[in-house]
């Protein structure tokens, strides 16, 4: 299958199989005029099998969404043809709006219109707390 | 803006000169009676709170400033649907100071983010008290003389005691600290603070499910209430609940020195019979909580 190259734009690469049409909706690609594609399962010698989006702009992406689904990414930027900049995503201090808290209990449950922001507590264990009740959102898996 | 939503917002400083504060007040209660004159304290408590709102407001009474507030939601704009953010703006306009207990957890930290004047959380649901666990200091530090070195044992509900959760992350920056866990194995203390708190800080405890046992070794009891709504089913609840009940008998063996904590509102969990001996302090514990609040509204208004 032969997708073309891109010459101004960005691709994610390394995803973990099967997450991209999740990346795909949490970056709202879908709200994009541009060209997008997403290949699933394609065969990765590093790791088996890998998803990879193709985005045919240089957009703002939001890098700590990324980090926090899948720190694994690699993210390519490609400009007039060339690589601009190749750099991994990280495991951000804090993702605002990503996830939502489920306790009930927790003031977000009335007041919808706060933001929903959770912290990393435990890096190793990739552990996300709410910020407001504490409450354990794993980050993710 | 300073505030306090949690006990961990404190630094091992800031609660030295806490308690260091709330000593001298007890020893000159009169240098202290105009210290607040001309502040106010608004009490916004969104559930009913008579005695933790009382402790507030004598608090800042004894500072010789004044208090304005409400002690139910239905009497507040909340019943309107107004948000947290909005109200305290809008009492930040009348208060210097805001004591907030609210059902859901989480509240008083946004009221922080959206206040202009400090907010002191007074109780969040299950989540935080951190003004108690202030008076469960200064008691510990009154009765004992120190707050290192010392074998706490927690009897009774650990597993949803929000104030048995606040005092282990607060002791637990003192050295010499042992705990000793006494819960039904249904309410025993959660994982997470047992792996993220105590064992990563290397904190030493032991968990049993035997009060009486464990009772020599203490220097500080601090008792809990164990819930029959905590139980699935009303057997385990009988079976277990005189456990847990401290009554002269099971104190045989305690240590002449010991001291008996208790959050209150008592309900049966300590006999009527122990309030005499020597050891209870609980009752101690409430006015060690309006002198702590009393150095704790002082120092957020920036008072010396």
């Amino acid at each position: 299958m032969v997708i073309d190259a891109i010459s101004n734009g960005i691709v994610l690469d390394h995803i973990r199989a099967g997450r991209s049409m999740e990346l795909y909706h949490i970056l709202n690609l879908d709200k994009l005029q541009c060209s997008v594609a997403v290949l699933k399962n394609v065969t990765s010698r590093k790791m088996g099998r890998k998803d990879i989006i193709k985005i045919d702009e240089i957009i703002d992406l939001n890098f700590d969404v990324l980090g926090y689904v899948d720190p694994g990414i690699t993210v390519s930027i490609v400009r007039n043809g060339k690589l601009d900049r190749k750099f991994n995503v990280e495991l951000p201090e804090r993702v605002t709006n990503v996830i939502r808290c489920k306790n009930p209990r927790c003031i977000t449950s009335t007041e919808q219109e706060l933001p929903q922001i959770f912290k990393l507590t435990d890096r190793e264990k990739r552990v996300y707390r709410c910020i407001y009740c504490e409450s354990r959102a794993k980050g993710g898996d | 803006m300073e505030s306090l939503i949690d006990i961990r917002d404190l630094s091992t400083q800031d609660i030295e000169k806490l308690l260091a504060t709330a000593l001298d007040i007890i020893a000159h209660p009169e240098a202290y009676a105009q210290k607040c004159c001309g502040k106010k304290l608004a009490t916004l408590f969104f559930e009913p709170s008579t005695r933790t709102r009382l402790s507030f407001e004598a608090a800042m009474y004894e500072l010789g400033g004044h208090v304005i507030g409400f002690s139910e939601a239905q009497s507040s704009s909340a019943s309107k649907g107004e948000s947290v953010a909005d109200t305290v703006k809008v009492v930040g306009c009348y208060a210097d100071i805001i004591a907030m207990r609210h059902p859901k957890e989480g509240a008083p930290l946004v009221a922080a983010m959206n206040s202009a004047v400090p907010v002191i959380n007074a109780g969040d649901g299950g989540h935080n008290h951190p003004t108690q666990t202030l008076a469960d200091l200064l008691t510990i530090w009154r009765e004992k003389g120190r707050l290192d070195n010392l074998v706490i044992g927690l009897c009774g509900d650990l597993k949803f005691g929000r104030t048995v959760h606040s005092l282990i992350a607060a002791m637990s920056r003192y050295a010499g600290v042992k705990f000793v866990l006494i819960s039904p194995e249904e309410l025993r203390l959660p994982g997470y603070i047992r792996k993220d708190v105590m064992e990563k800080n290397g904190i030493a405890y032991e968990e049993t499910t035997d009060l009486v046992a464990a009772m020599p070794h203490l220097d500080v009891l601090y008792m809990t209430r164990v819930q029959k709504e905590r139980f699935f089913n009303e057997a385990d609840y009988v079976r277990l609940k005189d456990s847990y009940v401290l009554t002269p008998e099971k104190l045989k063996d305690a240590r002449e020195d010991m001291c008996i904590l208790h959050p209150l509102p008592r309900v049966n969990e300590i006999s009527v019979a122990v309030d005499k001996d020597p050891r209870a302090a609980y009752f101690r514990q409430v006015l060690n909580g309006k002198y702590m609040r009393m150095a704790l509204i002082m120092k957020l208004l920036g008072v010396n």
